[in-house]
């Protein structure tokens, strides 16, 4: 029970109720704004204006694995990879640092894996906690068949993944077809069942802001528990300016709804000083109930690794070397 | 806390930027300054106290300067600024350069040193206040290569005096003496009394950039100081950053004393949010508007228009976001508001604040320091443009505010201020936002965006909020002045005669006022006499209300100033057509009234000038400024409004016309007052006027006494600018009177101009008639 205890605290429903979506509200949507220049203006800004030393900085970076939705998306995965992959979510960081940290027990917040691997990492996960999550829907181009999606979920949700990651069509956006793209992710919430579902936007495919505002809206309408940016497979990956755009549409629609939607921005980030931005943000954009593996999630595959250093600095003062750490 | 805690809490903590090096550069210079002149310190004093507003302890003590030393510092800038100019460009542009590499050297100690000493955040003297000071010396070392080849004819004044506030202390000294320099000025430069210290360091800086003794000198002290630069006879310009009020009395202190002037001064710029915006940016647009440096910004976005039917929405989330913002310690890498200059200015904020009783005053919900200068962001909607807080600048972390229904009522609210600094705007409709940004009566317009500066793009202000600009080419010429040689006029006096007509049918010169002839009020009239005492006619005398009576009809053409250079010109054109037509009437009634022959030669330089003002008429381009932003900062020439000139008496209608062409073809309403001596030739020209579909009220012309009508019309406070060159010397009047309104003023100082050549017409004279209004517009797809 312990474990079905902590998987559900990943999860938004463990303190939240669920976002039941709602119907399509066009005018809303087509209202959406949102000026580039003032948003790339304020992301500039923000790490010169917040920032987190010592102690502090170390919480914030524990606080970041634990946000960690830990990936590998690879065409060479295996078993025996995705076993390894596992082992590392559950001791993300070195036990004498976390000891040091009095951080013992931290893990990432789930793994992510293709379908074909969803059982091999359920079964390693066994009494952790840590959820998985599949990727799904003719991901990353999300262009096979509808009901080869449809079913895809499905038999993930079946395998054992408790998040499923769906991602859009992407012409769906790109044409202004919004009813279909409602449809499409009103069709993939109710394939997800209980598991829960994040809605990758590509938002580098999406052409602009406004668009990747609009499909965000959408996205939640539909019932969307999670918005994330990226497969990590398109050229333009997780920015901070997507992120503003879509984690105002989040609090935009946790005002009009009071349903929180979680963020995970995947792709790109892979340095720890770019994790304290990213909390940062949330915390401003969002408030504190926004910091937690229910609500937030990083995508990231060599995230980690940064962090582990920059946590064995804190705590002996050397800067550190990859080979310190374990890898995953 | 633990680790375990924090994680929990997710607070962020201290994160303090060490005060220890600036700390130690101030006890290395004996915590004790002098005056810097002539290159070196003079004893210290130290009357006076620098302090840390975040926790009121000294910095360090500083000298009151006495008058001697304001002598020995213009006696120092004076004997170096032969050399200096002499440098020339590239000489100076070397200095500059240094000067602009050793603050980036010292980048960190100058933040850290702002931010003790005026309580700013460091996040912003690091990443906004220090690198903009950089930028200026780097591009005006630029402007000092470039100088000789694209400002011919241009020489630097001489001895700038400069006066900069508190706010912005290093950044307001890179702004005057990073031109000044460039252009072969020398300074003496007084910081704010509450702000001294970084302007000591780049006195320092100065040293280590090897720059010429005297180049650069900084006096210390109050106001009196500031009162002794303003007022010596040994200095040639004086340029003023601070309050609207000081900036009145300087205006009186310096009017009629030949030095040149400019002012920037308050502000209560509007900041207008239309229903289409990204909402969310313009709320985040609040923070760097109102927020930044605590409110004490003279272009701060203070005045919040909100198209009504996204008010509440807006007002909620604004809310919301003031409670995020933090306040504390300004050495912080981690707060957003810092601490007010000092217990002075906090007490008037709060004052001004409390005296209010109208509209719903939300403070922002956030913790509060325990000691030290702090004042809650506020804001406070519900208020209308009759309440004084609508009205009067604030200059603290107060936002009020009250709302719109239409653009044209935007524009309206907007421009319904005694001031005109700054103005935002935002917009996703791109046909509004370039629609109202020209109406708006600011120097600077940001759309979609807010507080954005270069040293390309010049900033200053129409109306109170003072004049010239700081920036860019238009900010140059303000440390520049033509390098003609000019004698000192004596005041013409008409010609006496003996009251006998040389043509019996009586001619009855009126006033020419809206495009009709009008009566002079006062009902008197004089008689105009050749100078061997025939009577060539009579000449109304305007008083007061013909004055007024003549810029109400100005101010009624303003249609005028929204017409196309192609139909100005046209207009123009027609006027030399007509004017031509009765060359030979015109060139006659010239002699008749001076007694001389150079009539002729004066009407066809007359009908000369029309045609270059015609041609100018479309061809004064504004520029795009080249911005380090992903933006277009349009410079864009506009009227300067309703412009009220007294004309050359010698060249009765050659004087009318240099005047009233790049008046008209810039697209201002004019007011001039004809030759006094010479009228006839002025009113002979109405008929020209009235034959050349000159609009009613863009021309107005009156015939008086100079010295009577100049009170009047630069005192009016609907009129934009006054102009004179009559030979009786009215710059002190008029510069004095000018003081009321700030209007701008351009006058003769008493000394002659060639009407005939180069220097009686181009681009000085299109240059007065325009004011740069600076447009900025960020772009993304």
């Amino acid at each position: 029970m312990a474990t079905a205890a902590k998987t559900d605290t990943q999860l938004p429903q463990a303190f939240e109720a669920r976002n039941p979506g709602q119907a399509l509200d066009l005018d809303w949507v087509l209202g959406a704004q949102a000026n580039r220049s003032a948003i790339e203006r304020r992301t500039a800004s923000l790490p010169g204006r917040r920032s987190v030393k010592k102690d502090y900085q170390a919480a914030w970076l524990c606080r970041a694995v634990s946000c960690i939705d830990l990936t590998t998306l690879s065409g060479d995965d295996t078993r025996g990879r995705v076993r390894r992959l596992c082992a590392k979510a559950v001791q993300p960081v070195r036990a004498d640092i976390l000891q040091e940290l009095g951080m013992e027990g931290l893990t990432v917040g789930a793994v992510c894996v293709y379908h074909d691997m969803v059982e091999t990492a359920v079964e390693a996960l066994d009494g952790t906690g840590i959820p998985v999550a599949a990727v799904s829907t003719g991901f990353p181009a999300g262009l096979s068949p509808f009901d080869l999606r449809v079913a895809e979920i499905v038999e993930s949700v079946k395998a054992g993944a408790a998040e499923i990651d769906i991602v859009i069509s992407r012409r769906h956006v790109l044409t202004g077809n919004w009813q279909a793209l409602y449809d499409e992710m009103r069709a993939f919430r109710s394939a997800c069942g209980e598991a829960h579902v994040k809605a990758i936007l590509a938002t580098g495919e999406l052409g602009t802001l406004k668009n990747v505002a609009r499909a965000s809206l959408i996205c939640m309408m539909a019932g969307a528990d999670f918005i994330k940016t990226s497969t990590g497979k398109e050229s333009v990956n997780a920015t901070l300016p997507v992120s503003l755009t879509m984690i105002r549409a989040i609090r935009d629609y946790h005002q009009r709804t009071g349903y929180r939607v979680g963020y995970k921005p995947a792709g790109g980030i892979s340095k720890a000083k770019d994790a304290l931005t990213y909390l940062a943000l949330m915390k401003e954009e969002l408030g504190d109930r926004w910091l937690r593996p229910d609500l937030f999630r990083f995508g990231a595959s060599s995230l980690l690794g940064d962090i582990e250093r920059q946590l064995e600095h804190h705590v002996t003062g050397h800067y550190s070397a990859a080979h310190r750490h374990a890898i995953g | 806390m633990t680790v375990k805690e924090i994680f929990e809490t997710m607070e962020y903590g201290p994160a303090p930027e060490s005060a220890a090096d600036a700390l130690a550069w101030i006890v290395d210079q004996g915590s004790r300054f002098g005056q810097f002149i002539g290159g070196d310190w003079t004893a210290a004093r130290g009357e006076f106290h620098s302090k840390n507003p975040a926790n009121g302890e000294t910095l360090a003590d500083l000298t009151q300067a006495i008058p001697s030393e304001i002598d020995d510092a213009v006696a120092a800038a004076r004997k170096a600024q032969p050399g200096w100019q002499g440098l020339g460009g590239h000489g100076r542009a070397k200095y500059l350069y240094a000067i602009a590499r050793l603050m980036q050297k010292h980048a960190r100690l100058f933040a850290v040193l702002e931010t003790l000493d005026n309580g700013k955040p460091i996040s912003e003297s690091r990443d906004i206040d220090i690198p903009l000071a950089q930028r200026h010396f780097y591009y005006h070392a630029g402007m000092a290569q470039l100088m000789d080849s694209e400002l011919p004819g241009r020489v630097p004044h001489g001895v700038c005096g400069q006066i900069v506030p508190w706010n912005f202390p290093l950044l307001m000294l890179s702004w005057k003496i990073a031109p000044a320099l460039a252009a072969g000025n020398t300074v003496v430069l007084k910081p704010a009394e509450y702000t001294s210290l970084t302007a000591l360091l780049f006195a320092d800086i100065c040293t280590q950039a090897g720059l010429p003794k005297g180049v650069v000198n900084i006096v210390t002290g109050d106001g009196a100081v500031g009162e002794m630069i303003v007022s010596h006879p040994g200095i040639d310009k004086i340029a003023f950053t601070g309050s609207t009020e000081v900036g009145r009395i300087i205006r009186r202190a310096t009017a009629g004393t030949g030095k040149a002037l400019t002012l920037e001064l308050g502000g209560k710029s509007p900041y207008i949010v239309f229903e289409d915006a990204d909402i969310d940016s313009a709320i985040e647009g609040l923070v760097d508007a109102i927020w930044f440096n605590q409110g004490q910004v003279c272009c701060a976005g203070s005045r919040l228009l909100v198209q009504e039917g996204i008010a509440e929405t807006f007002h909620a989330r604004l809310r919301a976001r003031m409670d995020k913002l933090r306040l504390g310690n300004p050495l912080d890498k981690c707060i957003d508001v810092g601490a007010i200059v000092d217990p002075v200015q906090l007490r008037a904020v709060s004052d001004m604040v409390d005296a209010s009783t109208t509209g719903e005053v939300y403070r922002a919900n956030v913790e509060m320091p325990v000691e030290g200068c702090f004042y809650p962001p506020t804001l406070i909607t519900g208020l209308h443009p009759s309440d004084r807080l609508m009205q009067d600048e604030i200059f603290g972390p107060v936002l009020v505010g009250t709302t719109f229904r239409t653009p044209a009522e935007a524009v309206q609210m907007a421009n319904n201020t005694r001031y005109g600094l700054a103005a935002t705007l935002w917009s996703e409709n791109i046909n509004v936002a370039l629609d109202i940004a020209p109406k708006l009566a600011a120097g600077v317009v940001w759309i979609n965006g807010t507080n954005m500066f270069d040293a390309a793009a010049g900033f200053g202000g129409v109306r109170e909020s003072g004049f010239g600009r700081e920036g860019g080419w238009e900010g140059m010429s303000a440390y520049t002045r033509p390098a003609t040689k000019t004698k000192t006029l004596t005041a013409l006096l008409p010609f006496k005669g003996k009251n006998t007509p040389t043509d019996p049918l009586d001619r009855t010169a009126k006033l020419y006022v809206g495009g009709k002839q009008a009566r002079p009020d006062g009902g008197y009239s004089r008689g105009v006499y050749a100078p061997k005492g025939a009577l060539l006619g009579h000449v109304g005398i305007a008083n007061r209300k013909d004055i007024r009576n003549a810029v109400e009809a100005a101010q009624g053409a303003a249609g005028w100033s929204g017409t196309t250079g192609h139909n100005r010109a046209q207009i123009l054109y027609y006027i030399a057509e007509n004017l031509s037509a009765r060359a030979g009437e015109f060139a006659h009634r010239l002699n008749q009234m001076t007694g001389k022959r150079n009539g002729a030669r004066e009407v066809e330089a007359s009908i000369s000038r029309l045609f270059t003002y015609a041609a100018w008429a479309d061809k004064f381009d504004g520029q795009t400024h080249n911005v380090p932003i992903r933006a277009v900062a349009l410079a864009m020439r506009e009227p300067v409004g309703v412009i009220g000139a007294f004309c050359d008496d010698a060249h009765p209608l050659l004087g009318l016309i240099s005047l009233m062409g790049p008046a008209m073809a810039m697209g201002n309403r004019s007011v001039l007052i004809a030759s006094e001596p010479f009228p006839l030739a002025a009113t002979d020209f109405y008929q020209v006027l009235e034959t050349s579909d000159v609009p009613g009220g863009v021309v107005n012309i009156l015939t008086g006494s100079h010295t009577e009508l100049a009170p009047a019309l630069a005192g009016h406070m609907d009129v934009d600018a006054v102009w004179s060159f009559s030979s009786t010397d009215l710059s002190k009047e008029i510069e004095s009177s000018a003081a009321g309104n700030l209007k701008r003023t351009w006058v003769n100082n008493g000394q002659d101009r060639d009407w005939f050549g180069p220097a009686g017409e181009g681009r000085y004279f299109l240059d007065a008639a325009t004011e740069v209004k600076n447009i900025w517009v960020p772009y993304g797809a």
